[in-house]
């Protein structure tokens, strides 16, 4: 393979940069499980990198331990240069890193306004005072992030239930206010485990055109996991593939298609 | 027709932030604050303060503050009781011992003594939830009720064990002891109310309520999105156990006069609120209120019907109050969790769609 240390060029022209973060020789166990099995490959700047593999080969783990939520048995993390030591969820928040989750994970008691808002709350800097009350700085804080909060409502389309309790949406829109709340906290990087599962095929073109306008707009470098093989081929620049805990393939869309494990990993051929 | 909000478009997010964006709710809500401060006290004599609108705006701050706790940041308590015995007991130690403070900030300073005890006894909540943590905060009940028994520092040795409040003024007006009078009793207490509802109403709006609410809606979520249970959990003990040890210190101080810990500020305060605030409405402002006339009210309006006009003796009149209030929370924790304040809202909804509801 060419050399990529500084970056590379996609097949449709859009320049990726040097490494964003990097996972070397993850190994994370659950008691005797082992979800990933000494893994290693890089999240470069600006690309859209997908993680597929069948039910169970650890997808979600692995983005776990990206997202700082699991702390790997064994291996390091690297992230824009740095080796990240063991840290809590709230403070890899910090350093830029937002997601959304499998099974939703919105708070179905506040407004999709809210809801979104909470995507800005590491940035959000007034006291107690302050915001007691409500002049000063919290008042022209909450104005100020309002008025970002309304662009991301505006990308996404969903200027209508602003004010509606998150709890009654339907599915589909749950899905697009968790993006808007991940999208709300301008990640530079961004995980997404399975945002269009459960979607019709109307459904699952709008979070594609979301997902692939943002990344052009914003260069916000994506992490997806999806089982659906045709999104991943029109969406991602390169796909790590894993089963039980391994990786077994990692490249451009194309190449790992026609990879042997892969096809045998997905057809059932080396378990069966 | 009046309630409407067609025509009534916001064209900045500030006055789309505002707390009554509705022009008919917010005329409803300044009508209701001109005539507590304007017109009640001229016509309040010590029976109604007494019954009804002092305790009502007593009991109004403590179920804020526990609302504040379980209804906007999800951590059950039953400690109310005891923290409430922590305010009045901390404003007794400052009244004795400066007796030229302000009556003002002996209340505030109780409500921070308390804030402090409140995030002491609120840090089990950083290891366990729900049910275990109720568990924690009624050990803290009995704990604080016996401590103020069994300490004389508290009291100042008195021999039968009570504190009493010794005569305070403010403004040149008597608002402790026997002399004060009813208007002053109940503006005093006003004054309070008022200024805590509009920072509770801030607080819960702004970032410090969304992440509260984050943390009780789910908390794993909430803290990959970048917020500090920590930090979070102990702020939501901390200014709910303020406006508790406030509302404790005017219950000794403005209403009481004297008090005994077990009496006042036993378990069934804590159940009281806790009450207040599930059939007001969890996680509303304005349920809290409701909540609380609705508790006060009840009594004083079964007293005067079973016993006043049907003539049945007071204990009987007792017994069905309490099965009256348990049936009632039974039915509100099935039929509408969210208490009042989601009935007043549905009823809001449907008259903003009338008579055209389609
Ligand atoms: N918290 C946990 N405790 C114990 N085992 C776990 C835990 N999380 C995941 N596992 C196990 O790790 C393995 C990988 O699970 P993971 O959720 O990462 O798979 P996945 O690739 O995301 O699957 P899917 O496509 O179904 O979402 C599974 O065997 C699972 O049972
Ligand atoms: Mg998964």
């Amino acid at each position: 393979m060419k050399d990529m240390s500084e970056g590379y060029v996609t097949a449709d022209g859009r320049q990726i940069g040097g490494v964003l973060m990097e996972m070397k020789n993850i190994t994370l166990r659950f008691g005797g499980v082992v979800a990933i099995k000494d893994i290693s490959f890089d999240i470069r700047d600006g690309e859209i990198r997908a993680i597929i593999g069948p039910n169970g080969a650890g997808k979600s783990s692995m983005l776990n331990v990206i997202s700082g939520f699991y702390v790997p048995t064994e291996g390091e993390v690297w992230f824009k240069g740095v080796r990240r030591g063991p840290m809590k969820p709230y403070q890899v928040a910090r350093l830029g890193v937002a997601r959304t989750f499998q099974n939703i994970a919105l708070f179905d008691g506040m407004t999709v306004l809210d809801n979104i808002m909470t995507g800005r709350l590491t940035r959000m800097k007034a006291g107690l005072l302050s915001q007691a009350l409500w002049y000063g700085a919290a008042e022209r804080e909450e104005i100020a992030h309002r008025e970002k909060v309304e662009r991301i409502i505006d990308f996404l389309e969903i200027q209508n239930i602003r004010k509606t309790p998150v709890g009654r949406l339907p599915y589909g829109l749950k899905k697009r206010v968790e993006l808007a709340r991940a999208l709300a906290a301008e990640p530079k990087l961004l995980l997404l485990d399975e945002p269009m599962a459960g979607m019709n095929v109307e459904e699952k073109e709008d979070m594609s055109r979301f997902i692939l306008d943002l990344n052009d707009e914003f260069g916000t470098t994506i992490v997806l996991i999806e089982h659906d093989m045709g999104v991943v081929m029109d969406l991602s620049d390169r796909v790590v593939v894993m089963d039980y805990g391994r990786k077994i393939g990692d490249g451009p869309p194309e190449e790992v298609r026609n990879n042997q494990d892969v096809i045998d990993a997905y057809l059932g051929v080396a378990h069966d | 027709m009046l309630y409407r909000e067609a025509g009534d478009f916001k064209t900045t997010y500030r006055e789309d932030n505002q707390t009554f964006p509705i022009r008919f709710d917010r005329i409803a809500y300044y009508t209701t604050v001109a005539a507590a401060f304007a017109v009640v006290p001229f016509f309040i004599n010590d029976y109604w303060a007494n019954a009804v609108f002092v305790p009502f705006l007593i009991y109004a701050i403590a179920a804020l503050g526990l609302n504040i706790l379980t209804g906007y940041a999800g951590q059950v308590s039953l400690g109310t009781g005891g923290f409430m015995a922590v305010g009045a007991y901390a404003c007794y130690k400052l009244m004795t011992a400066f007796p030229e403070m302000s009556m003002v900030l002996n209340v505030l300073l109780a409500g921070l003594v308390t804030a402090g005890v409140g995030v002491l006894f609120g840090l089990p909540s950083l290891r366990i939830k729900g049910f275990y943590l109720a568990v924690a905060t009624l050990a803290a009940q009995f704990f604080l009720v016996w401590l103020f028994n069994k300490v004389p520092w508290f009291y100042n040795n008195s021999a039968s064990g009570q504190i009493t409040a010794p005569e305070r003024t403010f403004l040149g007006q008597f608002v402790t002891g026997a002399q004060t009078s009813a208007s002053a009793k109940y503006l005093f207490c006003l004054a309070f109310v008022f200024v805590l509802a509009l920072v509770a109403r801030n607080l819960t709006r702004g970032t410090t309520g969304r992440k509260w609410m984050a943390i009780r809606d789910m908390d794993i979520a909430a803290e990959i999105i970048g917020v500090n249970p920590l930090t979070t959990k102990l702020s939501a003990f901390a200014v709910s156990s303020f406006y508790i040890g406030v509302a404790g210190a005017l219950f000794f101080s403005v209403y009481l006069g004297a008090a005994e810990v077990g009496e006042s500020f036993g378990i069934q305060k804590s159940f009281l609120i806790l009450f207040m605030v599930i059939i007001g409405g969890l996680g509303s402002i304005f349920g809290s209120f409701a909540g609380a006339a609705f508790l006060v009210l009840l009594p004083v309006l079964l007293k005067n019907v079973l016993v006043g006009t049907l003539g049945w003796p007071t204990d009987l009149a007792a017994h069905i109050e309490l099965m009256i209030v348990g049936a009632l929370i039974i039915i509100f924790l099935i039929v509408e969790p969210h208490g009042l304040a989601q009935l007043w809202r549905l009823t809001k909804e449907k008259l903003r769609l009338w008579p055209f509801p389609h």
